[in-house]
């Protein structure tokens, strides 16, 4: 069995193919939008330099993806053990050699990645406009701007994603999410006029 | 030689893998085994089925392994047929 496979299998005999999915959005959706508090934060503000912008980003981006590592591998490995051991008692057997012992051990592992690595990448191709404008690869306007567009791009797409597994327009899921980025972007704007 | 050419295996296992990925698992250990599986009773987490392997010559220790990888418990061996054959040369 491939290792694709073999994942595809212990991510179904355990069910975990939803959770993954959801963790996926949740918190992509959180890396994008936390992105696009940070920079509307710094175009609200006084100017300030790329490499700060990019060091503050980067900093909130890896906090997110270590936080989605760690909770998502905690919570998931407690929920995974006491699956087993509710299911060894029905069977009245060890099962921590069998499939379902295996996928106690790494679907927990799977799923954190998910959730860890969801944010980290969707934030990366959000500031990826920034490290473009400090390598002096010229923008046609801000790279703050551009990484703003991109980040209500990716945004978009996940309202996309969201909506073709809901089996709903797949239109009206992408503007619900972009909606709430908008939303977002206004209380940042309101709450800096302040 | 003897050979075995049908087993039918009382056995207890969790409600996944299913009896199609059971029976598919079952049927990937030889290379010409005929599965047939039948749903006995269905439990909140369990379920006991009845397997009924068929091949012209059937690995009982690797159907045994594939059955505990897969969280299956075998309860008993409830037929079994086996031929002897002349080895031919």
């Amino acid at each position: 069995m491939s290792i694709l496979s073999q994942v595809r299998f212990l991510l179904n005999i355990t069910r975990s193919n939803d959770i993954a999915r959801r963790y996926f959005f949740v918190n992509g959706f959180d890396g994008a939008l936390t992105m696009l508090g940070l920079i509307i934060g710094f175009v609200v503000s006084l100017p300030a330099e790329l490499s700060v912008i990019i060091n503050v980003c980067m900093g909130a981006a890896i906090a997110l993806c270590m936080s989605g590592l760690s909770s998502a591998y905690i919570s998931e490995y407690a929920e995974r053990r006491h699956a087993l051991r509710k299911l060894e008692q029905a069977m009245v057997h060890d099962l921590k050699e069998s499939a379902h012992g295996e996928a106690t051990r790494w679907v927990p592992l799977l799923i954190a990645l998910v959730n860890g690595l969801a944010p980290l990448v969707i934030s990366l191709l959000i500031l990826l406009p920034l490290w473009l404008a400090q390598a002096g690869i010229p923008l046609p306007i801000s790279p703050l701007f551009v990484a703003i567009i991109v980040a209500l791009i990716l945004i978009f797409f996940l309202g996309v994603f969201i909506g073709r597994i809901a089996e709903i327009s797949w239109v009206a899921s992408g503007v619900q999410t972009m909606l709430v980025a908008i939303i977002t972007v206004t209380l940042i704007y309101l709450s800096a006029n302040d | 030689m003897v050979s075995i050419k049908k087993i039918v295996l009382d056995i207890l296992k969790p409600h996944q893998p299913n009896v199609l990925e059971f029976s598919q698992a079952i049927a990937e250990v030889g290379s010409d085994y005929q599965v047939h599986l039948v749903v006995l009773g269905v439990d909140e987490n369990t379920e006991t089925i009845q397997l009924e392997v068929q091949g012209s010559s059937i690995d009982f220790d690797s159907i045994q392994t594939a059955i505990n990888n897969l969280g299956g418990s075998l309860h008993s061996i409830d037929e079994a047929e086996v031929h002897s054959e002349i080895e031919s040369d």
